[in-house]
């Protein structure tokens, strides 16, 4: 394991201590494991149980090491498991290397480890890049001794819908109970019987969910835990890895994506110490597979006569650019929060001097006014330096939560918190409406809060200067809180950091796609901002008329006060009201939709063209710290479908006005050359002032979020990782139960101004009275169907709709 | 010769009802406690230590210096923890001690509790013992209704609590750090040291655990000082101890006398091999301790004497084979019983336990190897001193040591079946049908 400091972070001091490992001496600092002080000097110790972010558990032996000497001139009388061995001053330790006892413990423990495992590695998933066939060849003995029986299980066993248990393979290191106890807090699998017959074992009939299962595929040192996805897709030495960065969150998490035969077979957590370290998600590992449907788009479709037809590209083209020129500069361009830095510069270039018009924005969801303004004054133009990183949620005190559930929202988050609650004793504190499952692995106090009173709620908290305050983009729907963040950590001289939900939303802000922002934190307001743009654009002007918002875009669409919309990835059930933006893409003059996927945009445009999958382009995604994740072109083929950025430069050149850029690499290159806005930022916005809802006798506040995984389309076809979802339920507090007379379980009617959806009731004793909690995007239900957010008034009633 | 016997823990086993606390108070019983209250903890601690008490578990740590290792400033709640979980072959000491005067373990804990600063205690005792359990649970609740257990205990202003704890039949539960997850529900492993259970052991709290008889020596060295305890027993083996024989002896049973008597000398109290035999080979102290054979019937029965001879003193379950048995089927016994027993945290003992069961059976059906004598060895070698806790170690020394002292026997595996050469009915104590194996 390497340590890895912050570019420009001085290095702490730190004690160190002289060992000597095999007549080396090498310095370490106090408290290191003998295992890894000889990894320091190139020294492999064969392990298995062993991992750098587990506790240590000294259980397989394979790490056996000699100390002839404990520091104190005595020796240990037997060999010591290197992984528990804490060098100390003067220690010497001889391994493998110059050990014949050390190389014979060894290689009696491989062989032991032999004894009751099938060595079936030319069916096994593992064979290729097994810990336990490389370790057998390098420091075992070359036949086994063992003729005798060996133990046999039925299997494989599924410990959950998405990973099946091979217990004749495993080695019963440990390693996947104690990540599911350890890391992501989820004890749900645990080693059972004993002697041999130990194996991994799951609660009666309770399966191992856990929104972060997949890692223990990858840390399994044998082929003993497999995926459903993945098992007998291929072997190791076929597949060609890519290095990339998850597309799902704005966590950033680095990603190893292995393909063969032009198809992506599997995803692996990337090794990124300061980012995920070498954890990542199941969404990120098992959601890969959305865009090989019978719904992708591989040509450009026209709308004629009414109908959607495949068209060739000169003749979307020409379709294209004929609405475009129709509708002058009255467009509205709606980016979503899922392209890459590069793609999303593209829009924000492409809306200001190829189409005249500051009427973009990236926010397909719930936003306000006084989101644009925090986002204006407060996130955009802020460096990886300034803001808070993931070390920094490390080595604070006390992180507050607001508006915001790591677990669902940025797994990466949440799993940098939890280390920091377990290893460092950070507390945290969490504004919302009941404590959830995240929050209870958190050990987080709960400062139970009902939908719009966590600006309020804040202000009872007691901040300092080691304190982060997360706030994530639900906020926009809680009024006043963004600014209640800015200025309660300001005055308390705490931090605080901005997490939004999608891996572009961050990006899109840096490449301008806000009605109020040119790339680089540039304000459309300044005029030499405007003019500085302008110059390197090479045009004579931009816009300066203020833009639309998402959602004025969408209400101007509708009422025919925009001749036509440019639509890339998005759904219009993630905006605050689905049924309005349907009828505003259909009430649009003129609708452009780049898309991978037919969707509800594309049924609604009138030319289609379709676009990369991420696999197939190359990019960069700004995560939540504005930390830069290089996306790579895993699938190189010569026909991949183009980029956004490729499409908009096509339509930019056909109008007579060239976009300047046509590649990924070109438009990081200009982005680049802009530079980050040295002129004065903005000040910051007015607050929103708070409003209370009003909430009726009988009716309730709606509380939501969106769950990791859920109806979002980006996890279709994986059906396996949608069987380990969280059921969808309605969750009232136990007063609210009562009141209402219902119990655990019961089926409930949830009504809006809208219409109705029942769910099961779940009971939540630390819930906030008056309120309801509901998923934002359950599988077949949407909030954005029925027009309301966190906050609004909804009715509860028993039974289900009818 | 009835001289050389020491009776002090059993010399109120022939009571009538003496597991029953009149019977118990009646001999002298609890009047430690009052002696100990009388005295500082530190006070209480030293003269343990003066006495030279060492574990009766087996590994024969002083005592009283184990009960000084407690830190005085750790804000934790300290604990005492018995450990009842007799479990291996041929140790059957605290379990005869508990059936007939629970009290003196009582009596014990409350001194030894008082010495460390303990408010709650746990007697933890193997699970398949139910009629020993349901025994110690009576005898905590009249010292409770007696008022030697509870709060302000005797006037003193000192509390204390005792719980008896039934275990769930796990030998690995006798391991001290195993013994302490099954305490606190988890399932029973050893766990990793440091840090050790002095410092965090039981819910992470200062703790100490001690075996069954270390305890209930401890009111006697109250009653009758350090002086009196210490003139028991060798330089560095002082007081008495109990002993227990089983096997091919005339009269098996458990015979207290002082530390360093011989097997010899135990063997003439006990009537000797039984009628018409002789000795073979012998366990000092339980199935985890080297065999012995009759060159070693001279040999002190204490800590250093066994020491000296490659063995350990144990549990000083001394269980007598005579030359009818099968040195080859009683290893394989033993180490199937490991094998069982094994919790499966570590390889060399999980898997290791798993081969030498198959390679025993290939050497008592006659069907080894020419050269799976020294195939035996090598695997013991790479198990012996390379497992998490100390298991492993006690199944492979009864496999060495046999061969150490029976290599030919084993040779013989390579052509001959062990029921051939050693017919197994003759062994048995009683009648078996001809050609049985079992």
């Amino acid at each position: 394991m390497s340590v890895i400091t912050k570019p420009g972070e001085a290095v702490a001091p730190v004690d160190t201590i002289t060992v000597t490992i095999d007549g080396i001496e090498v310095q370490v600092p106090k408290g290191t494991l003998a295992i890894r002080a000889a990894e320091m000097i190139g020294i492999a110790i064969p392990r298995f149980c062993d991992h750098p972010l587990l506790d240590p558990v000294g259980a397989c032996r394979q790490c056996l090491v000699e100390v002839p000497d404990m520091g104190n001139g005595r020796g240990m009388p037997k060999p010591q498991a290197s992984c528990t061995l804490e060098c100390a001053p003067g220690m010497k330790i001889s391994t493998q290397v110059t050990s014949p006892a050390a190389a014979k413990a060894q290689e009696g423990m491989l062989e032991f480890l032999l004894v009751n495992h099938p060595l079936d590695c030319p069916i096994c998933d593992k064979g290729g890049e097994c810990p336990l066939q490389n370790q057998a060849l390098s420091n075992g003995r070359g036949e086994s001794r063992y003729e005798g029986v060996k133990r046999t299980f039925p299997k494989p066993v599924p410990i959950s819908a998405e990973i099946l248990l091979d217990r004749e393979r495993c080695i019963l290191c440990a390693r996947c109970t104690r990540f599911s106890e350890q890391i992501s807090g989820d004890p749900f699998i645990a080693l059972v019987e004993r002697g041999a017959l130990q194996q991994v074992g799951k609660y009666a009939d309770d399966p191992y969910n856990s929104y972060f299962s997949g890692n223990v595929i990858q840390i399994c040192p044998v082929g003993a835990l497999t995926s459903v996805s993945y098992r007998f897709q291929s072997r190791p030495f076929d597949l060609i890895s890519t290095d990339s960065t998850c597309e799902h969150c704005a966590g950033g998490c680095s990603l190893r994506v292995d393909h063969r035969h032009f198809q992506v077979k599997r995803r692996l957590a990337g090794v990124n110490p300061e980012v995920n370290e070498e954890w990542n998600c199941d969404k990120g590992r098992f959601a890969f597979v959305s865009g090989r449907g019978e719904d992708r788009i591989t040509r450009p479709l026209v709308r004629r006569d009414g109908v959607l037809k495949v068209a060739s590209w000169p003749e979307a083209i020409d379709a294209a650019v004929a609405g475009l020129q129709a509708a002058g500069n009255s467009v509205g361009v709606l980016t979503g929060g899922r392209l890459t830095v590069e793609n999303a510069y593209g829009y924000a270039k492409f809306a200001r001097a190829v189409l005249g018009t500051n009427h973009i924005d990236f926010r397909s969801r719930p936003l306000s006014a006084e989101e644009t303004g925090f986002l204006t004054s407060q996130i955009a133009g802020r460096t990886l330096g300034e803001g808070v990183t993931y070390g920094d949620l490390e080595t604070a005190k006390q992180v507050v939560l607001v508006c915001f559930e790591p677990e669902e929202e940025t797994g990466a988050v949440f799993l940098r918190l939890r280390k920091a609650v377990r290893k460092k004793g950070l507390k945290v504190t969490t504004i919302a409406p009941y404590a959830s499952n995240g929050s209870a692995k958190l050990n987080a106090t709960l400062v139970a809060t009902a939908p719009g009173d966590e600006a309020a709620a804040l202000a009872g908290i007691e901040l300092d200067g080691d304190t982060v305050v997360l706030v994530g983009e639900r906020a926009a729907t809680a009024p006043g809180v963004l600014t209640a963040v800015v200025t309660a950590t300001a005055k308390a001289g705490a931090r605080y950091a901005w997490v939004p939900r999608r891996a572009g939303d961050r990006g899109a802000i840096e490449a301008g796609c806000l009605p109020t922002l040119l790339p680089g934190g540039r304000t459309v307001a300044d005029s030499a901002a405007r003019v500085d743009v302008a110059a390197a654009w090479g045009v004579d002007s931009l816009p300066a008329e203020p833009g639309l918002d998402a959602a004025a875009i969408l209400e101007a669409a509708a009422d025919g006060e925009l001749a036509a919309l440019v639509v890339a990835g998005l759904e219009p059930k993630d905006f605050a009201n689905a049924v309005a933006t349907r009828e505003a893409l259909e009430a649009a003059g003129f609708v452009i939709s780049l898309e991978n996927r037919l969707s509800e945009v594309t049924e609604r445009a009138d030319v289609v063209f379709p676009v990369a999958l991420i696999e197939e382009h190359a990019g960069t995604f700004l995560n939540w710290e504005h930390r830069a994740g290089v996306v790579n072109t895993v699938i190189k083929q010569a026909n991949n479908p183009m980029t956004d950025l490729r499409v908009l430069a096509a339509l930019a050149d056909a109008l007579g006005k060239p976009l300047g850029v046509r590649t990924v690499a070109q438009a990081a290159a200009e982005l680049a050359e802009l530079g980050a806005w040295e002129g004065a930022r903005p000040a910051s916005a007015d607050a929103a002032k708070a409003k209370p809802a009003k909430v009726k006798a009988g009716s309730y506040r709606l509380a939501t979020w969106r769950e990791m995984l859920d109806g979002g389309r980006g996890m279709d076809y994986e059906e396996a990782l949608a069987a380990t979802a969280k059921p969808a339920v309605a969750r009232v507090s136990p007063t609210v139960a009562t009141a209402a007379g219902l119990a655990e379980g019961d089926l409930v009617t949830v009504t809006t101004a809208a219409g109705s959806f029942s769910l099961p009731l779940e009971v939540a004793a630390d819930m906030v009275d008056g309120t309801v909690w509901v998923p934002t995007n359950a599988p077949g239900m949407s909030l954005g169907e029925y027009g309301v957010l966190a906050g609004d008034a909804v009715q509860l009633d028993r039974g289900g709709v009818a | 010769m009835t001289d050389l016997l020491t009776p002090v823990l059993s010399a109120n086993w022939g009571d009538e009802k003496s597991w029953d606390i009149a019977a118990y108070t009646a001999s002298g019983g609890y009047a430690a406690i009052d002696k100990a209250f009388a005295m500082t903890p530190d006070e209480v601690t030293n003269l343990v230590k003066d006495a030279g008490l060492r574990g009766r578990g087996g590994a024969g740590f002083p005592t009283g210096m184990k009960w000084s290792f407690v830190p005085k400033d750790n804000p934790n709640p300290k604990y005492l923890v018995v450990n009842g979980d007799e479990s291996e072959p041929g140790t059957c000491k605290d379990i005869p001690l508990l059936m007939a005067s629970p009290h003196t373990l009582v009596e014990g804990m409350i001194i030894a509790s008082y010495a460390i600063g303990c408010h709650t205690a746990f007697v933890y005792i193997r699970g398949e013992v139910l009629h020993v359990i349901r025994r110690m649970r009576h005898a905590v609740e009249q010292a409770y209704a007696a008022g030697h257990l509870g709060k302000n205990i005797h006037g003193s202003g000192y509390d204390l609590d005792i719980i008896v704890h039934a275990g769930a039949g796990a030998y690995i539960c006798g391991e001290e750090t195993a013994l302490l997850d099954s305490l606190e529900g988890r399932r029973g492993q050893p766990r990793l040291r440091p840090p050790f259970p002095a410092v965090a052991g039981l819910y992470a709290s200062p703790t100490v655990i001690n075996n069954v008889e270390s305890i209930a020596s401890v009111p006697c060295i109250v009653a009758n000082g350090a002086a009196w305890f210490s003139s028991m027993g060798t330089e560095k083996s002082k007081g008495m101890t109990i002993y227990s024989l089983s096997g091919h002896v005339a009269r098996p049973g458990q015979f207290e006398a002082p530390l360093g008597i011989t097997l010899r000398e135990l063997l003439d109290l006990s009537g000797g091999i039984r009628a018409g035999h002789e000795l073979k080979f012998w366990t000092p102290g339980g199935s985890s301790t080297p065999i012995l054979t009759g060159e070693h019937l001279d040999v002190p029965l204490d800590y250093e004497g066994m020491a000296s001879v490659g063995s350990m003193l144990g549990t000083k379950a001394l269980q007598i084979f005579d030359e009818t048995v099968s040195v080859v089927r009683t290893t394989l016994r033993w180490v199937e019983f490991y094998k069982h027993e094994s919790c499966g945290k570590c390889t060399p003992c999980r898997e290791g336990s798993w081969w030498l069961v198959q390679l025993l059976k290939k050497f008592e059906d006659g069907v080894a190897e020419e050269g799976d004598v020294d195939k035996l060895l090598d695997v013991c070698d790479n198990i012996g001193g390379k497992s998490f806790c100390a298991l492993a170690d006690g199944a492979v020394a009864c496999v060495t040591s046999a061969v150490r002292h029976f290599r030919p026997e084993f040779e013989a595996g390579y052509h001959t079946p062990a029921y051939e050469l050693f017919p197994y009915g003759r062994s048995a104590l009683f009648e078996v049908a001809e050609g049985s194996h079992a």
